[in-house]
């Protein structure tokens, strides 16, 4: 057995709103994943569960040396990712603050455990470093995972960029442990393009950290037998074949979502919403999130320069879907592009789904397998659209 | 054990099964098999089927806790998992077979959050959740030498998905989708628990109640201070083998003709200190 409980060196505790908008910051050159385990030495996490998977396997490593430097306090390589995020759940059911994360198989191997995470009210992170699924196999950048993301009851946040990684992982474990909340966030990059790009990312110091999770302050009671022993678990079985069960288990789940809804206060005082929207009034916008909204942002800025009058939309919060912000946003658009890295398009369809006059929505450029996303590629379907090459 | 006592001027609107519990439960006392009969028990009513001997190994089970205000019970989908809401102790249940995952996980946040205080996690599931789909998260607890007892209620089959052979039902027997009759022996899933590193591995059947709970009981105090353990209970399947209760008690005492206790050095001097103590 690994030693735990090791001593951890004093660090000064500080707000996430202190963290985020007010710590002075220091400008580092790092990958997606050096921000993210900079996110969770300074997220005060006491137990990190995971497995390798590229591109995932560098914040597995630098877990571990955090690990060792006493900086988390318990820490292992699990058997597989089912397990890992099984075994995740159980730290999180015995009330201590956990990360994990994972890639494209993996995501699919743990689907049975993710599925169970917000029903056990769990405020736990996890970090998704999307890449292709399926056959042919493929370790490409890919989202495609956040499309079977979806329904889990999972808040997720889409990061554009390793700035956005650090910060919105920050704002996840915020966010994530409200009492009205206390569901667990996806925060899903993009692999490679985020997880691999190396730019620079803005820190705040090292020597701050959040204060420890209370799970006091949970919505429901941890598993510890420190409070009454009531006859249901904090996951409340509810399978017995009769009205008032079936009703629970409704209620249940209802209730997770209701939560999710109650998370997006959060998500504006911490996030500064959930999206970015650039020239509202613009006869042409572009809708995306993650790297694509990165190429649609370049995209955006050269086909102002070229004289098109081009908006840019960039949703950080795939669930809760902001679909007030989502649909204002669209409403004066003649012309809606939603560039995406995945074959199928889910972004497109959340889109379609909530904003009227469909006809004005193209639902691409899209780009999978491997391939990249030049912003010229958006502006050529720009051109396309208004009818007017240039 | 005082979270459980309701603040004064609140004792008589609770159930009257949680007063009983306040007043009588096994909590803060050493109670044991013997004593079945005189107290609150922590499972009172069960929904599975009359005369079913997993139900009265895990009875047993409950009644033998050396500490039951400070366990904690992880299960999974089975028979048994049915029973699970209804434990007077904190108990959840984990997705079918990853129990011994979700214990890890468990355990571990107990030994960070309460570095000064013996928190007992137990998992409990059947032949199936422990030797066919959570093999490998039960063999991999083993080798990382987490420190919790596991105990395997195996009544030699798939129970509650309708009697089908699992990788514990004896060669031959002919159960859904087995009709040709069972095409390999048991899983030797003893032999598999010591090679991976428990330190303490024993079969009882419920027949023989004051050795479950000797077994139980030795399972997890050397789980606290030793390594992982495991024990099986074998508890045919009343329903599934066609077998009246009664048979099926009988049933279950000839599988466990002998006693079968192994433990390593480590162990056998751990139980000494406190047996020899006690
Ligand atoms: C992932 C998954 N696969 C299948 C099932 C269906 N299932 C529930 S219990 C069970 C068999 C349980 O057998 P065992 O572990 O021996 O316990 P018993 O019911 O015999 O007590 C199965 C196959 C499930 N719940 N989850
Ligand atoms: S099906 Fe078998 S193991 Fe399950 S409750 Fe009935 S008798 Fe017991």
């Amino acid at each position: 057995m690994p030693d735990i409980g090791v001593e951890i060196p004093a660090r000064t505790v500080v707000t996430a709103e202190h963290m985020l908008f007010d710590a002075p910051r220091e400008q580092r050159y790092l990958i997606g994943n050096e921000a993210v385990a900079e996110a969770v030495k300074r997220a005060n996490v006491d137990f990190v569960v995971v497995y390798p998977i590229t591109p995932q396997s560098e914040v597995s490593h630098l877990c571990g040396d955090l690990w060792a430097r006493g900086l988390i306090r318990d820490y292992y390589r699990g058997e597989d990712e089912l397990h890992v995020m099984v075994s995740a759940m159980g730290a999180a059911t015995g009330g201590v603050r956990v990360f994990t994360a994972t890639s494209g198989p993996g995501t699919m191997r743990a689907m049975e455990a993710i599925s169970c995470w917000p029903g056990y009210r769990l405020p736990l992170v996890c970090a998704f470093m999307g890449r292709g699924v399926g056959t042919p196999a493929n370790i490409q950048p890919d989202s495609v995972e956040i499309a079977y993301l979806l329904e889990t009851g999972m808040i997720i946040f889409h990061v554009e960029n390793p700035q956005d990684f650090f910060d919105m992982t920050i704002a996840a474990y915020a966010i994530a442990e409200q009492p009205e909340v206390h569901v667990p966030v996806a925060v899903f990059a993009d692999g490679f393009f985020v997880t691999h790009s190396r730019e620079v990312v803005e820190l705040p110091p090292e020597s701050e950290v959040l204060a420890r999770y209370d799970p006091a302050v949970a919505p429901v009671p941890a598993m510890d037998m420190e409070t009454v022993p009531v006859r249901m678990a904090r996951d409340c079985l509810v399978i017995k074949s009769n009205f008032i069960s079936y009703n629970a288990n409704a209620s249940w789940q209802q209730e997770v979502w209701a939560a999710q809804h109650r998370a997006r206060k959060h998500i504006n005082r911490l996030m500064g919403g959930s999206v970015e929207v650039l020239h509202p009034d613009a006869e042409i916008l572009l809708v995306a999130s993650g790297s694509a909204a990165a190429q649609a942002r370049v995209a955006m800025q050269e086909a102002r320069r070229q004289g098109l009058d081009v908006g840019f939309v960039k949703i950080k919060v795939i669930r809760p879907f902001p679909e007030r912000e989502v649909v204002e946003a669209c409403k004066k658009a003649k012309h809606i592009l939603i560039p995406e890295f995945n074959m199928n398009g889910w972004l497109a369809r959340e889109v379609k789904s909530r904003v009227d006059n469909n006809s004005r929505i193209f639902a691409g450029p899209r780009v999978f397998a491997g391939m990249t996303m030049p912003p010229e590629l958006i502006l050529d379907e720009m051109h396309k659209l208004v009818g007017a090459r240039t | 054990m005082d979270v459980i006592k309701p603040a004064p001027g609140f004792e008589d609107i609770l159930p009257l099964e949680y007063q009983e519990l306040v007043a009588d439960g096994p909590y803060g006392r050493s109670l044991g098999v013997k004593d079945l009969g005189t107290f609150k028990e922590l499972i009172e009513d069960h929904p599975l089927c009359a005369g079913c001997n997993l139900t009265l190994s895990f009875r047993l089970l409950l009644a033998s806790l050396p500490k039951p205000e400070d366990t904690l019970i992880v299960t999974t989908a089975g028979c048994f998992g049915v029973i699970h809401p209804q434990i007077a102790l904190h108990a959840s249940i984990a997705p079918f077979g990853t129990q011994n995952a979700f214990a890890s996980g468990l355990t571990r946040a107990m030994r960070i959050r309460f570095p000064e205080k013996q928190k007992d996690v137990i998992t409990i599931g059947g032949d199936g959740s422990f030797a066919d789909i959570g093999m490998a998260p039960t063999t991999h607890s083993w080798f990382r030498g987490e420190k919790f007892a596991s105990f395997m209620l195996d009544n030699e089959c798939y129970a509650n998905t309708g009697g089908q052979a699992s990788g514990m039902t004896p060669e031959g027997v002919v159960l859904n989708m087995a009709p040709k009759g069972k095409s390999f022996d048991k899983i030797p899933f003893v032999e598999i628990a010591k090679l991976a590193g428990c330190a303490y591995v024993a079969t009882a059947s419920p027949t023989k109640p004051r050795q479950v709970e000797s077994m139980v009981r030795r399972a997890i105090l050397v789980a606290r201070e030793v390594g992982p353990t495991f024990v099986r209970l074998a508890c045919v399947c009343a329903t599934n083998y066609k077998l009246t209760p009664i048979e099926a008690h009988r049933k279950s005492k000839e599988l466990v003709s002998q006693t079968d206790e192994y433990m390593t050095e480590a162990a056998r001097e751990y139980l000494e200190s406190l047996e020899g103590a006690a």
